[in-house]
């Protein structure tokens, strides 16, 4: 009898073939389609002003499930996360701004989509998230060893540290000739600093912004489902049981920091490009960490669509209430509170929106019994 | 050669000395017991050859090699796994994923699956509940899981710490007779526990600890039929 049941557990254990090539693939085909989509027929159709908002909301979707990796998956509490934003937005910046000049001789768009500008561009969204992650891993490493509010200081004093470097830059930037002559390593020192980096080509567009919210969710979605994403969740739950489990809770919780950091530069790259907003340091100041967490915390500390769905919410909210718009800090702090008061989890928790009983039942009666 | 030497182990907090020169031995194929009051320092003896907590002297040796300086995570993977005091399960993760996470360091999938229907077996109590909520679980059902968890580690030694505490007494002989199969398949065992009854029945050999200091070591069953032990521990006259 023991060894019939073996048999059978090892049968439920061992997946189909096909349906496991289609379930590891259909994510990637349905977000490639959702981008395209939204780049060539939904951006036409509703205009500029929705398009920027449709922007503005993947840019936040990134940041919220990134940030969503240290703050909700691994336990951690990080409320710098815009200035790993800032590091990216920065070297993003510079490289299309600096590389146009001394590529074409003109910071402007160059090509269409997917022309030479694009794919500058494409890299600089890149190195901006390298850099970031360099950095994330720099400010990790000694400060993921403290715990609770002590590494919140941290990562708020980082934040600060990067707002205030950028705002003592010089605000007139090299010129094209000036460019030929300067060693590349001073680049950083003309960056517009508290005026903002202005003339940055505009390449940020719906594609490129929903590529990269395709990836961030791909990423973070496999590693929820990982059995290394489960010791990232393990480290939440009980660091010392974790550690007793044979897990490495400080290099987990580095590498949370640094994948976290990475999309956050890129997200900082492409709000640096994006039509009607300055890349400045006010913008990526505490402000946008604060509303990062807000978005984790809202949504749910460890779930990825809650997260998402709470920075769709924080992103359309303000543009609703406009009359309102500038009470929405007291609005947030006011919210958090309430949160931290009745359900510390977040809304959803754990949970993703399709664990939801309503979602579940919905799902089975259109879908069909599994 | 003992499995796990300890010689002279000390372990101060802050200010406080918790251990005065702790000496056990245990070796392969044992279950040894560690008993003794509420606070003697059973359990600071178990953190400390985990790597939970720094020694301040003395030694700990595992299969002749120094344990000295590593971190649990290292510990574990030398082939120590723990069920801890509390129980340490994840509570916000299902059954199958705690148990998931005790097979951590391993990457030999096969083999993480047979232990895994092994443990099931051992605990079909756990079988049940596979993908419920550990935080949900009684505490019964808490305590086999950190005990099926540490088994998938597949340790030579695993170190469990008062596996009894909070439970009913039927439970308790439950556990305590899956601890002895599970001895029987060939792990070590150290046992750290308040219930000496239980734990001198299951065991081979124990150590009596007072204040920080082992003060008796014996079979198990002579330390059981002690007058020191009797009186002291096990409620006799």
């Amino acid at each position: 009898m023991a060894s019939a049941s073996l048999q059978e557990r090892a049968r439920a254990l061992t997946p189909p073939a096909l349906p496991t090539l289609v379930r590891a693939w259909l994510p990637v085909l349905v977000l490639g389609g959702l981008t395209l989509l939204l780049h060539f027929v939904v951006g036409p159709a509703v205009g500029p002003y929705y398009s920027k908002l449709l922007m503005d909301i993947g840019i936040n979707v990134i940041l919220a499930v990134s940030l969503n990796i240290v703050n909700g998956f691994t336990g951690q509490f990080s409320i710098g996360h815009a200035g790993f934003m800032a590091v990216g937005g920065y070297t993003a910046g510079m490289v299309t701004y600096y590389g146009g000049l001394s590529l074409w001789g003109s910071s402007l768009p160059q090509g269409g989509f997917l022309g030479p500008g694009e794919l500058l561009f494409a890299l600089s969204c890149l190195l901006g998230g390298l850099a970031a992650a360099g950095l994330g891993y720099i400010v990790g490493l000694p400060s993921l060893r403290l715990r609770g509010d002590y590494l919140a200081l941290v990562t708020l004093g980082f934040g600060e540290i990067v707002r205030v470097l950028v705002q003592q830059t010089d605000d007139v930037l090299f010129s094209a000739e000036e460019l030929a002559a300067v060693p590349v390593w001073t680049l950083p020192t003309k960056v517009g600093g508290a005026l903002g980096f202005t003339g940055l080509p505009f390449y940020t567009s719906l594609f490129w912004v929903y590529l990269f919210v395709s990836l961030t969710l791909l990423v973070a979605f496999r590693l929820k489902a990982s059995s290394h994403g489960r010791a990232y969740l393990s480290v939440r739950e009980d660091e010392i049981a974790a550690e007793a489990m044979g897990i490495p809770t400080t290099r987990i919780k580095v590498r949370a920091f640094v994948l976290a950091a990475a999309f956050a530069g890129i997200a900082g790259a492409l709000f640096a490009h994006e039509v009607g907003t300055t890349l400045n340091p006010r913008e990526l100041g505490f402000q946008k960490s604060f509303e990062a967490v807000i978005m984790v915390v809202l949504g749910g500390m460890g779930s990825i669509s809650g997260a998402g769905l709470a920075a769709v919410v924080i992103t359309l909210l303000p543009e609703a209430l406009r009359s309102v718009a500038d009470y929405r800090m007291v609005v947030y702090a006011l919210a958090l509170v309430v949160m931290m008061l009745v359900r510390p989890q977040g809304l959803l928790g754990l949970h993703e929106l399709w664990d939801l009983p309503l979602v579940r039942r919905l799902l089975r009666r259109g879908g069909g019994a599994r | 050669m003992p499995l796990l030497q300890i010689r002279d182990l000390s372990v101060h907090y802050g200010a406080i000395q918790a251990l005065h020169g702790v000496s056990v031995d245990v070796h392969e194929g044992e279950i040894v017991t560690l008993i003794g009051a509420n606070g003697a320092g059973k359990s600071t003896t178990l953190r400390a050859i985990s790597g939970l907590v720094k020694p301040s002297g003395g030694q700990i040796l595992f299969d002749g090699r120094p344990l000295h300086g590593l971190p649990p995570h290292e510990i574990v993977r030398l082939g120590i796994a723990q069920a801890p005091e509390g129980r340490g399960i994840f509570s916000n993760l299902t059954v199958d994923e705690n148990l998931e996470i005790g097979a951590y360091i391993r990457k030999d999938k096969d083999g993480i699956a047979r232990d895994r229907t092994r443990a099931l077996e051992l605990f079909p109590r756990l079988a049940e509940r596979l993908q419920q909520r550990a935080g949900t679980l009684s505490g019964g059902e808490q305590q086999m899981l950190a005990i099926a968890r540490a088994l998938l580690a597949r340790p030579r030694l695993m170190l469990l710490d008062e596996p009894s505490l909070g439970l009913a007494p039927r439970i308790v002989q439950t556990i305590f007779a899956i601890i002895r199969e599970i001895n029987a398949t060939g792990t070590t065992i150290l046992l750290v526990e308040q219930n000496a009854h239980m734990a001198l029945r299951a065991a081979n050999r124990g150590y009596v600890i007072e204040v920080g200091r082992v003060v008796l070591s014996d079979d198990a069953k002579a330390l059981a039929d002690s007058d020191e032990v009797r009186r002291a521990y096990l409620g006799g006259h």
